[in-house]
């Protein structure tokens, strides 16, 4: 390649709102129910009936609008998109196209040369879910599930701002941990509730004008995404290399193939005919109503970052961590605010929880065991009525179903020995039954010891303090 | 008339709405278009630069529901509606993203 060239990526970042209901009707959005159990007239498109907007929709837009540094439309309305697909039942969407909720916003996120920029916010909308289309494998044709259909969304729009992938991932972790940390969403990439659409070009380095950009659908993770980004950046200069144009048109990237395919050429671009629905009556939202959203705008990362610095003497990379999961700093607070030493709790969650949700990919929000508990199993080991490796033994059991440390610690029979004259006798018949171990040790040798203690410890069942074994070993040695 | 509908026009808003027209409702419908669009035109030579965009007919605004759940499975019913349905679902003719 003689000629160098620049990247240029703006997304398309939709994301499920938390709230109970749908949009426009009062269907749960709970997710999991039996198909088309959760429909009424309203989101299958019935004739006659009346969507009414969820106010809280409107509450969780506004809150992230203000959370990007988005100017808040104060009057704002919705809009029809016309178009026909089995998963859309009115053949229109309901959205925003002339008076968008947010408008001129950004973040700020770190480059991967240390330094800062702002990836500007064009818009944030509002709008509904489409239905969920299943691929019958018997017979020859689909089956449509409208449960998701008026699932609540907002579409986040942003600048072409970014420039490489490690780019898109910052901004993306960006607003992911402003929205889940607003509560409005849990922004699962995998799961759907967070799904980014990704729109490139390239140019020369150098060149103002942007080149012919593509959108590229269907990135579910931030693997699929990097990689996505990396394909097509390649196809798109390898076309150009080759004195051939990029063509305008919408991909769908396959993952498992690691290569993208056209989804509809530019002959059968959509018109959607946008209008004004009729349905809907327009939003003011007033200064009041700013304010209280405001008002109630939670602690965000920045700030609860530095206040943990200040607050608690925990190491910067385990604020890091416990920070990036809304989840883990709710635990975190929630626990430290029982009594519990905040290093014990930031190191039990650094530990054993991130390995155990590691091993078995559960994720932060879905984590059961409660704060209360791992305060009780703190206590226990501050208190010494159980040592470190029965602690992660009950931890274990904790974690896949919340038993209370206290009750389960009495009643598996798991608590330490404190009785010197049991635990002298055991250390005894250890020191009689291994003459070689304590002769090495007698002989300089101290490692021996740790090989007496681990005797004694099998023979106690585990259930005794590791260093008063120690300690009275060197005595009776 | 002053507007007039191209055949291109025509079969491409035909696409649009997924209509299959006959050549004799093809005619029908390019003059019925002609005639509204003159109808807009004349609507176009009055001076409304002093005048707010209208957003919506009636003077309402601020209509919202309270996220609360009001509907309970009405599946039963939603699916009499369907031609042909399958474990609870509408069945439509194969369709890929």
């Amino acid at each position: 390649m003689s000629k160098q060239y620049e990247t240029v990526i703006g997304l398309e970042v939709h994301v499920e709102l938390a709230t109970k209901t749908k949009i426009f009707c009062g269907c749960s959005t709970a997710f999991g129910a039996a198909p088309n159990t959760q429909t009424c007239p309203v989101c299958t498109g019935m004739p006659g009936s009346l969507p009414v907007l969820n106010k809280q929709v409107l509450e969780y837009a506004i809150a992230v609008g203000l959370a990007t540094n988005c100017d808040i439309t104060r009057y704002a309305k919705f809009d029809r998109k016309n178009y026909f697909y089995p998963d859309n039942p009115q053949n229109y969407q309901i959205s925003q196209l002339y008076l968008p909720i947010c408008r001129n916003g950004g973040v700020e996120i770190e480059t991967a040369e240390g330094g800062k920029k702002t990836v500007g916010i064009h818009e944030i909308h509002m709008e509904e879910d489409a239905g969920k289309l299943i691929h019958d494998e018997w017979e020859d044709c689909s089956l449509v599930d409208y449960n998701r259909s008026g699932v609540p969304l907002i579409e986040i729009v942003s600048e072409p701002d970014m420039r490489s992938a490690e780019e898109v991932i910052a901004y993306l972790e960006k607003l992911r941990l402003v929205i889940q940390y607003l509560g409005a969403s849990d922004c699962k990439l995998q799961e759907g509730s967070m799904r980014a659409d990704v729109n490139l070009s390239v140019r020369e380095a150098g060149a103002e004008a942007f080149g012919t950009r593509t959108e590229m659908k269907n990135l579910n993770s931030f693997k699929a995404i990097t990689r996505a980004i990396a394909g097509e950046t390649e196809r798109q200069i390898d076309l150009l290399e080759a004195g051939e144009s990029v063509v305008q048109e919408t991909r769908r990237w396959d993952d498992t193939k690691g290569e993208s395919y056209a989804m509809r050429s530019k002959e059968d671009a959509q018109d959607y005919r946008y209008f004004p629905d009729p349905d809907l009556v327009p939003i003011a939202v007033s200064e009041e109503m700013l304010a209280q959203i405001r008002e109630r705008q939670p602690e965000f990362r920045t700030e609860k970052m530095k206040r943990y610095r200040e607050e608690f003497a925990i190491p910067d990379y385990n604020i890091e961590i416990i920070t990036g999961e809304k989840p883990l700093a709710d635990f975190f607070e929630a626990t430290v605010a029982l009594g519990s030493q905040p290093k014990k709790v930031s190191n039990w969650l650094m530990g054993e929880t991130l390995r155990l949700m590691k091993e078995r990919e559960v994720d932060a929000t879905d984590l059961c065991f409660s704060p209360e508990n791992l305060a009780k199993l703190i206590a226990l080991t501050d208190k010494k009525v159980i040592n470190g490796s029965v602690a992660k033994e009950v931890f274990e059991v904790m974690f896949e179903k919340d038993v209370d440390p206290e009750q389960y610690v009495e009643e598996k029979g798991l608590k330490t020995v404190n009785d010197e004259g049991a635990l002298k006798k055991t250390i005894e018949e250890v020191i009689a039954a291994n003459p070689q171990s304590v002769e090495d040790y007698r002989n300089g040798k101290e490692k021996a010891i740790g090989f007496l203690v681990g005797q004694t410890m099998k023979l106690m069942k585990g259930k005794a303090d590791p260093g008063t074994v120690n300690q009275i070993l060197k005595e009776l040695l | 008339m002053a507007n007039i509908i191209s055949d291109e026009t025509i079969e491409y808003v035909g696409i649009l709405a997924k209509l299959e027209l006959s050549d004799e409702e093809k005619e029908q419908a390019k003059t019925d278009m002609g005639r509204m669009l003159d109808y807009i035109d004349k609507l176009g030579e009055l001076d409304t630069s002093q005048v707010e965009p209208m957003s919506h007919v009636f003077p309402v605004q601020n209509v919202f529901r309270k996220d609360v759940v009001t509907n309970g499975d009405e599946r039963e019913q939603l699916l009499s509606n369907a031609p042909q349905e399958k474990d609870g679902m509408f069945v439509v003719p194969k369709t890929f993203d």
